[in-house]
């Protein structure tokens, strides 16, 4: 568990202070993938570095397993740094070194194993990023996702508890993205580790997320278990997100459904109902007539989802709406 | 080829040219030495790095900068006292060393600077994210991810040290310049002046491509 309490932080800007994250409370629960969107400046990867003191705050506390790590000293905060993993958008390798240089770095500088450890220790991490192969190269001769691997392999070789992802597929294509974030997804899964994720990308979140926390101007303006946030955004700035990954404009869609007839729903299904033949035995049951206008289906990390806009026209209307509701059918009324 | 180079000594010439070598090669090595570490703190303290010390940059800045500015001829002469305070001499080889060691010192802590600068600052951030101490940022990360720059300020200061040893002969230094000027100059030789230029021209080159070598061979970019 990582909890911080009342923790601020200002940066001092000429004689001014600019405030990059206002007093914040934040539990982020161990084992879990943690996601934070907001858009850059928002202060989540001021966030982000707090965790690991890159950044000292200004004020408040943070704890990590009850440990309150703004009170360690710098041999102890270095003991805790091993503990603690981190993977960057840009990947942050050792140019000079190879890729089985910079996994075993970590492991060098903490001095605690053996030679022969350390490169056994390497095999098995290029082993399981999948990079076994490359571990003589230099990371000028690796594409982008391979760099990233090899980020992930080193953040991984001090065994830590927690792992950083600043902005971490930001820079790579889809295909790739997709890549990296399988196997993030499974590092979690397998080693039980916590991640806390920054990323501007909904869609980042959408499929490895369990919990999500929205940034906007320094504080978060929003948070909950990624479902709920993703298919019920309270907050502007949520919602927006939401949109941008469902490449969908609100407004437009809105004047486009000047000309349909009866009522604009928003049914949200989730898990087990989404493959379901719901909507066709409902309209069947009682005689309403319906449009699709928009859907989409599809998973939040394992659960599968739909959302579809339809609209409904008919005498049974209302009793259609009760039924859907029934079978666990989120409704929202658009118009 | 005897009328055409009736002037020279190739005795003398070859008596100089190591002269020149053991100038260059004395004085790099105590450049590098004392650069190297000047260079590293001017980094840390500069604005915005690891330990960024306003005051303390200030006055390693002018000081760096006072040197640089200082022309070379000046400072030869300025440094007399000393240089036979630390050598026992002003004259000869052991006498060039200190003022080119003083001389070139500043300007390549300065490019060691730039080359540090040069280091990504994320390289940096993912050292300490490791949980190294600042000595192990400094060894691991900084110093190795700036190699290549290093090197390829080596080599220009080596290329600056040929100029500055053939201006060290002004003042009883030995060497090529010391020829170039004494019989090459003052007695018109100019068989014995075309002699010497060939001779640093090749040693430039020679220095210039060794160097950007080293800088390909460390380079992984």
């Amino acid at each position: 568990m990582i909890e911080f309490f009342e923790v601020h932080k200002a940066y001092p800007v000429g004689t001014e202070q600019i405030t990059a994250l206002q007093p914040c409370n934040l539990q982020i629960p161990s084992g879990q993938i943690f996601g934070l969107i907001g858009h850059s400046g928002a202060g989540k990867s001021t966030l982000l570095r707090l965790i690991n003191r890159l950044e000292e705050p200004s004020s408040g506390r943070i704890e990590v397993a009850g440990q309150d790590i703004t009170a360690l000293d710098a041999a102890g905060l270095r003991a805790f740094r091993r503990q603690v993993g981190m993977i960057f958008q840009h990947f942050n390798l050792l140019s000079s070194r190879t890729v089985a240089q910079n996994v075993a770095m970590p492991l060098q500088l903490a001095g605690e194993l053996s030679r022969a450890a350390i490169k056994d220790k390497v095999q098995q991490l290029l082993l399981r990023v999948g990079l076994q192969d490359h571990a003589d190269k230099y990371p000028a001769q690796l594409s982008g996702g391979q760099k990233q691997r090899v980020g992930i392999a080193r953040a991984l070789s001090t065994d830590p508890r927690i792992l950083l992802c600043d902005e971490a597929t930001s820079a790579l294509d889809p295909q790739t993205t997709g890549q990296v974030l399988q196997l993030l997804s499974e590092i979690n899964r397998e080693l039980g580790l916590t991640l806390v994720l920054i990323t501007h990308e909904m869609d980042v979140i959408r499929r490895i997320c369990d919990q999500v926390a929205v940034m906007d101007a320094g504080v978060i303006v929003e948070q909950g278990p990624v479902p709920q946030v993703f298919l019920h955004p309270q907050h502007a700035t949520t919602r927006r997100f939401v949109q941008e990954a469902e490449q969908l404009d609100e407004n437009q869609l809105h004047q486009d459904f000047a000309q349909v007839q009866g009522r604009i729903l928003r049914l949200t299904f989730q898990g087990e109902t989404t493959y379901q033949p719901l909507l066709g035995r409902v309209v069947r049951e009682t005689g309403v007539d319906f449009t699709l206008l928009a859907g989409r289906i599809d998973r939040i990390r394992d659960l599968p989802y739909g959302q579809l806009t339809v609209a409904f026209d008919g005498a049974e209307l209302d009793l259609a709406l009760q039924r859907l509701q029934a079978a666990d059918v989120h409704v929202e009324v658009l118009r | 080829m005897d009328t055409l180079l009736s002037n020279v000594d190739w005795y003398d010439i070859a008596v100089a040219s190591l002269e020149t070598l053991l100038m260059l090669g004395g004085s790099l090595i105590f450049t590098v030495l004392l650069g190297l570490p000047l260079g590293v703190l001017l980094f840390l303290t500069g604005p915005r790095q690891l330990f960024a010390q306003k005051g303390f940059y200030a006055v390693l800045s002018l000081v760096t900068n006072v040197l640089r500015s200082l022309p070379f001829i000046i400072l030869l002469i300025v440094m007399i006292p000393v240089t036979v305070m630390i050598t026992g001499t002003s004259l000869g080889v052991a006498g060039a060393i200190p003022p080119l060691v003083v001389g070139a010192t500043p300007f390549f802590a300065r490019l060691v600077e730039t080359a540090l600068r040069e280091v990504d600052r994320g390289i940096i951030e993912a050292t300490q994210a490791m949980g190294a101490t600042t000595k192990q940022i400094i060894f691991n990360a900084l110093l190795p991810e700036a190699r290549p720059g290093i090197l390829a300020a080596v080599t220009v200061t080596a290329i600056t040290l040929v100029s500055y040893t053939a201006m060290a002969g002004v003042v009883g230094a030995g060497g090529l310049g010391d020829l170039a000027i004494r019989y090459g100059y003052q007695r018109f030789q100019t068989d014995v002046m075309v002699v010497t230029v060939v001779l640093l021209l090749v040693l430039v080159q020679l220095l210039q491509s060794v160097g950007d070598r080293l800088v390909v061979h460390y380079s992984r970019k």
